[in-house]
């Protein structure tokens, strides 16, 4: 972005504010101080607002008293114009703070012979700024002078004397003049104004008016050199470049229910931040609204104010649509807690939709700010338009702290990629998808990015019940993702066969343990054999012997293989018994290759 | 034009020095009241108020009076009388109202300005 965010540390030109809205931030610290500027455009773009408000917002803000000079309208139309903004022109003059002077430039009545001067305007201009000790002037149109003289070469020259006076005067001056063609003012006074030129332009675009506001030159400074929207409402111009907003608002570690627990749970149990800006988008028919509307029924349920700016259906219908789904608008409404407005985005422009809705939201003070959808004002506004004002929007609603929910309307082939734009500016994004198979179409819903949320990436399908929304899982396994009656189907079928398992594992459990028990018997079997096999090869050996050492021998080897507890006493017994094997089947008999 | 040596010092002592409008001869039609404004001692001012002075001797000897206003000294008048150029000549009388701005130095545009009659009369 090119506007200057902190040009005020580095312009050493003295700036004299405007005090319109926007304006001063566009040009770090508003027009040059003692210095003319014009500002130029065609028929009904807003010059004489823009001056009037410079003008009178100096005398109410920055106590610089001032002259309005009128070429065109007279001082009662001037007063009458202005009032609907607020000014009190009558009053200030009163005050001896305002002159308002109409100059009549009368062309028939007026003969040119020889050589003139303008030093009657000068004079006029001159007491008029003495009367008031004014620091600013305005010149509204100028260029009315060329039809009253027939020399304009000589008025050229007078024009230039002018400018050079009015900087002499060290007044601020605006002067304002038409568009010509193709050049920036019908008779080409820029070239005696170097130091600042506003260019304002008024065009309608699909049959939708938008005005815009551009700093074309303005010497020794930075500034924006965009094309700024700017809006002329009850309170004045108000130029709102995207950035004049800044980034400052405080933030919030409260969490707001969605209305939806699981959903709560999806983002990480709690809900959206509060003071967030959440986008649900999704193809038509994907359940947004319901979202949206379920969100505001938490909002209002807690006590809470929300408002619903709805541009594709009316408050009623929204009332009876959510009634069906169990969701009970009628209640907030009745107890004030709701507001709904509904209007179709066509019928405004942008800026003025966003005066509007700022307006609103000032009015009401709404907790929860709901827009559905603002995909709509895409009829209204190129796609970067409609970002730019989302900005703003978003910007205003963040400084009061106020959570906001977009719903957009996206179309099935990539949303990902023709939402950025918006996408990059919500904090979280919530994803409503449709999914058809089966005979049937399902809803899924996820949550594609939650700034500062440990949300879970999980996809659910969307329910919408006679109870409201309700999320379940969705049956991910080798056959793809299940949603609908083919989940329900697969979960059915899964119930079944887990129970068959189980019964197949007890009966094996079972089988398991008898084996054992029968290897258990045969092994005591065979010990037993092999213990009466020892016995009888021990007797044997012995009867075949002759001494009684070998007799005593056998005899402590039979009592050993009894577990004869007494000990022998002729001898230790030299000759273990091969009886009673340990019973080690580790690293047993080495086996030699 | 920057040489108004014909009659140099009149204009200091010019508001009203000249007949009263609406004095003797006043009442009839064919009195003239003009009033001339100026910024100041300028050469465009001096010569502007010789020019015309030329003029109305010539055509309109004994019955017209030559106000001259010098914005300077009333800077209010430019307003009330809605002057922006100098020198300006307004022709009060006879009706109606007639503007003729510049130094007068093309005379037969002021004739025409003024509506005078070509000199043949005299």
């Amino acid at each position: 972005m090119d506007v200057p965010g902190s040009a005020d540390q580095l312009q050493r030109l003295p700036k004299s504010p405007t005090g319109i809205s926007g304006f001063d931030e566009l040009t770090g610290g508003g027009l040059p101080q003692g210095r003319p500027t014009l500002v130029c455009g065609p028929a009904g773009c807003g010059k004489t607002l823009f001056a009037m408000e410079f003008l009178v917002r100096g005398i109410t803000e920055f106590d610089e008293p001032g002259v309005f000079i009128a070429f065109e309208e007279s001082e009662g139309d001037l007063v009458v114009n202005v009032a609907s903004l607020g000014f009190d022109l009558p009053r200030l003059q009163e005050e001896g703070v305002l002159v308002l002077d109409h100059i009549t430039v009368a062309p028939a009545e007026t003969e040119e012979t020889g050589d003139w001067g303008l030093d009657g305007l000068l004079l006029r201009l001159g007491a008029a700024i003495d009367e008031v000790g004014a620091r600013r002037i305005v010149i509204d149109t100028l260029e009315t002078l060329f039809s009253g003289f027939a020399d304009s070469a000589r008025l050229r020259v007078e024009l230039r004397r002018l400018f050079a006076w009015l900087k002499d005067r060290g007044v601020t001056a605006v002067i304002t003049a038409e568009r010509g063609d193709g050049t920036l003012t019908r008779h080409g006074i820029e070239e005696y104004v170097s130091d600042c030129v506003v260019v304002l332009d008024h065009r309608v675009t699909d049959q939708n008016s938008i005005r815009r506001l551009r700093v074309l030159k303005y010497r020794g400074s930075l500034h924006g050199t965009n094309e700024y929207p700017f809006l002329i409402s009850e309170s004045g111009l108000s130029v709102m470049p995207i950035t004049s907003l800044g980034l400052q608002h405080t933030v919030s570690d409260e969490r707001m229910s969605t209305g939806v627990p699981r959903l709560d749970l999806m983002l990480g149990d709690g809900g959206f931040y509060r003071g967030s800006t959440v986008l649900i988008s999704g193809t038509a028919g994907t359940g947004k609204s319901t979202l949206a509307a379920q969100f505001c029924d938490a909002t209002c349920s807690r006590g809470e104010r929300a408002v619903y700016f709805a541009f594709e259906e009316s408050a009623a219908e929204i009332l009876r649509n959510m009634a069906t789904v169990g969701i009970d608008l009628h209640r907030w409404v009745d107890a004030g807690l709701l507001e709904f407005r509904c209007f179709r985005p066509s019928l405004l422009g942008l800026e003025a939709h966003l005066f509007a809705m700022q307006r609103a939201v000032t009015e009401f003070d709404p907790a929860v700010v709901v827009m559905d959808p603002v995909s709509d004002f895409l009829r209204v506004g190129t796609g970067a338009d409609v970002a730019a004002m989302l900005t703003r929007q978003v910007d205003f609603l963040k400084s009061r702290g106020v959570t906001a929910l977009f719903t957009r309307l996206s179309s099935d082939t990539d949303p990902a990629n023709a939402e950025q734009q918006l996408t990059s500016l919500v904090d979280t994004w919530l994803l409503v998808k449709h999914q058809e198979g089966n005979g049937e179409h399902n809803r899924l819903l996820y949550v594609r990015k939650s700034r500062g949320m440990a949300h879970s990436n999980q996809i659910r399908e969307f329910l919408l019940t006679a109870q409201g929304i309700e999320l379940a899982d969705v049956y991910v396994g080798p056959q793809g993702v299940l949603t609908g009656s083919a989940r329900q189907a697969q979960e059915a079928a899964e119930r079944a066969d887990g129970t068959a398992r189980l019964e197949d594992l007890a009966q094996r459990a079972v089988e398991l343990e008898r084996h054992r028990e029968a290897v258990q018997q045969q092994t005591a079997r065979l010990w037993r054999d092999f213990d009466d096999e020892a016995a009888i090869v021990a007797r044997l050996r012995s009867e075949g012997d002759t001494g009684d050492e070998d007799r005593a021998d056998q005899r402590a080897a039979q009592g050993l293989l009894r577990g004869a507890a007494t000990p022998v006493s002729d001898a230790p017994a030299t000759a273990p018994a091969p009886a009673s094997p340990a019973p080690d089947p580790g690293p047993a008999a080495p086996v030699t290759p | 034009m920057t040489g108004p040596a014909d009659r140099p010092p009149a204009v200091d002592t010019a508001p009203d020095a000249v007949p009263d409008p609406g004095g003797d001869a006043a009442d009839d039609a064919d009195f003239w009241h003009l009033r001339l404004y100026v910024a100041g001692q300028s050469p465009r001012s001096l010569s502007a108020y010789s020019n015309l002075s030329a003029l109305c001797e010539q055509h309109l000897a004994g019955r017209y009076a030559i106000e001259v206003i010098d914005l300077e000294q009333q800077p209010s008048l430019a307003r009330t009388d809605d002057i922006l150029a100098v020198p300006t000549l307004v022709r009060r009388l006879p009706a109606p109202l007639r503007r003729i701005i510049g130094d007068l130095s093309d005379a037969d545009r002021v004739r025409i300005g003024l509506r005078l009659q070509p000199p043949a009369s005299g």
